[in-house]
């Protein structure tokens, strides 16, 4: 099971790879739509493990996204002229890497203060932060404020964006599924109680929500270099919402779950193109259909989720 | 008392706690010594929890001290004085619902076998080894209180009893010097409770730890404590060895009745 973990991770990765060897004959549209399903499958699994593992209610993974995505952003467009071509892999991924630990103390910087909240006051905090990221991005003229970061390198492939998705799923896979990681459900179970047997749920969320900004980076830089272009009103609170429901409609803490809907609510949008003004509105129609219907959430297999090691 | 009393496991000196204007616990002063099967009884709102919620670390004492093992446990929290060796159970059960009996068992093995986020990540012969370990252990943990078969269960599918019992197994896994049970026979039947009570003694000799019992039911208390305290409004009215707390008229007035 454990080793079976790791062969999975490097399986996936190869599998990826050889996709993407055959990338140039797929259509360009389709080829985009599933790089949007891997960035997309980045962000709801690593909002998962701070809204269903740790059963935290954070609004602000948009916030970590454009962190992430706008550092990384930079970083490439400022050092395209000076590295030769060959070396731009390593310049990418040191790129998303440093966007995504921008990230991540982003989040350590937000975590540690406001953990101590519960339910909806972190709520209302992380949505806080989410907005304040995005007025500083509007008004920094170095990334190009309310116009947007233009003219950044075309990076993003199909093979980055499912390496990264395999990657954050292993991560966030392997945490969960170890005895340290039963401390994350500890908390999301009983804050009380698991502090009575010896676990300091104060570290464990913020390590949740370290870990979760962190891959929320990732996927800002892949998301950067995919669009080639950034502009701060992508990254507000609907952003945040897009991929809390995610996770609500994978069903809070199921991994399975939460790449399907990914998947499944990257598509959507896609197949309503016709009529794309009226998709928030089938959206939210879908939401309340499904927390009447299936409050567990939608893909939800088996009877208990934790009952494996 | 035969034992060695100079060094006591937990000392509460003088301690209080005010609510606002409410004082809950006031001035209690308290001793257990090591492998000691102590009760604290008296009428309900009296500030047993509140007692238990000191000791554990959950509420900060007003004024007075509270020392276990020797060493001041002043504005630690909870899950650091759990790592100290107080380990407890709550009126109103509070186990992992969303987890399986074993893995609310697992949870708490944390403190002592814990591996953390590298080797998880790793997943190396180490990590490996260490869950092994752990599983074994929780095991063990579970036969002993025959709730081995449920193993795979979700805790909260388990029957009342059960539930109370794999609370009990959990705060053991914590490997406590001294288990806080707060009310273990509330909605018991007569069997169980004399299974509990054979339970407790058990425990008790099998871990060398000492036992802080909050219990209504007399017969419990009056069976297997070595000594009881009993609190009234937040102030100790009683303490001493079951017989002379039986025929102490201030328990009698106030709690036990005729």
């Amino acid at each position: 099971m454990h080793s079976g973990a790791k062969r999975f991770l490097i399986a996936a990765i190869f599998a990826a790879a050889v996709v993407s060897c055959f990338s140039a004959q797929f259509n360009r549209y389709y080829l985009g739509i599933a790089i949007d399903v891997g960035i997309n499958i980045i962000l709801a699994v690593s909002l998962n493990l701070i809204n269903g593992h740790t059963g935290q209610f954070s609004l602000g993974h948009a916030g970590f996204m454009a962190v992430g995505g706008y550092t990384a952003a930079k970083i490439t467009i400022e050092l395209s002229g000076l590295v030769p071509p060959q070396l731009t892999p390593l310049v990418f991924i040191g790129a998303l890497v440093a966007g995504g630990l921008l990230a991540a103390i982003a989040g350590l910087a937000v975590g540690v203060p406001t953990l101590r909240l519960r339910g909806d006051y972190l709520a209302i905090v992380t949505l806080g932060f989410g907005e304040i990221i995005r007025v500083i991005l509007q008004n920094m003229d170095s990334v190009g404020a309310a116009s947007g970061l233009k003219g950044i390198p075309e990076y993003t492939n199909f093979f980055w964006a499912f390496a990264f998705a395999t990657i954050t799923v292993y991560v966030v896979t392997s945490i969960v599924n170890s005895t340290y990681g039963r401390g994350f459900i500890a908390v999301h179970d009983d804050e009380i109680a698991a502090g009575a047997v010896g676990i300091n749920p104060v570290r464990y969320k913020v390590t949740a929500f370290v870990i979760g900004a962190f891959f929320a980076g990732i996927a800002g830089g892949l998301y950067a270099h995919h669009k080639q272009f950034l502009s701060p009103t992508g990254f507000d609170f609907l952003k945040s919402i897009d991929i809390v429901m995610m996770v609500i409609l994978g069903g809070m803490g199921r991994t399975v779950g939460v790449i399907i809907a990914a998947i499944l609510l990257t598509l959507l949008p896609e197949f309503l193109r016709g009529f794309a003004e009226y998709r928030m509105i089938i959206y939210a129609l879908l939401v309340i259909v499904l927390m009447i219907t299936r409050p567990q959430g939608l893909f939800t297999f088996g009877k208990s989720k934790w009952t494996k090691t | 008392m035969d034992k060695d009393m100079n060094q006591p496991l937990l000392q509460l000196d003088k301690a209080t706690i005010r609510f606002g204007g409410l004082t809950a616990v006031s001035e209690v002063d308290l001793q257990i010594g090591e492998h000691e099967l102590v009760g604290l009884i008296g009428p309900n709102g009296a500030g047993k929890t509140t007692v238990f919620n000191l000791i554990t670390g959950v509420y900060q004492p007003t004024s007075g001290k509270i020392s276990f093992g020797g060493i001041s446990t002043a504005n630690l929290k909870p899950h650091r004085l759990a790592g100290r060796g107080i380990a407890r159970t709550f009126q109103n059960i509070r186990l992992f619902a969303s987890m399986t009996a074993f893995d609310n068992v697992r949870a708490a093995t944390q403190l002592h076998r814990a591996r953390g986020i590298r080797n998880a990540l790793w997943r190396g012969r180490s990590f490996r080894h260490g869950e092994e370990k752990i599983e074994g252990h929780v095991m063990e943990l579970l036969e002993i209180f025959h709730l081995e078969k449920f193993r795979d269960e979700p805790a909260k599918s388990l029957s009342y009893g059960d539930q109370r019992r794999l609370e009990i197994v959990r705060a053991l896994a914590t490997k406590p010097k001294l288990l806080l049970l707060d009310e273990p026979a509330a909605g018991m039947n007569p069997n169980e409770k004399t299974e509990l009570m054979r339970l407790i003694q058990f425990i008790k000799d099998k871990f060398q730890i000492s036992v802080l019992l909050v219990e209504h039911d007399m017969q419990v208390v009056m069976g297997i404590c070595e000594r009881v305290a009993v609190l009234d409004y937040g102030i100790k009215i009683a303490e001493g060895k079951p017989d002379e707390i039986r025929s102490n008229p201030k328990v009698v007035e106030a709690y036990l009745g005729n």
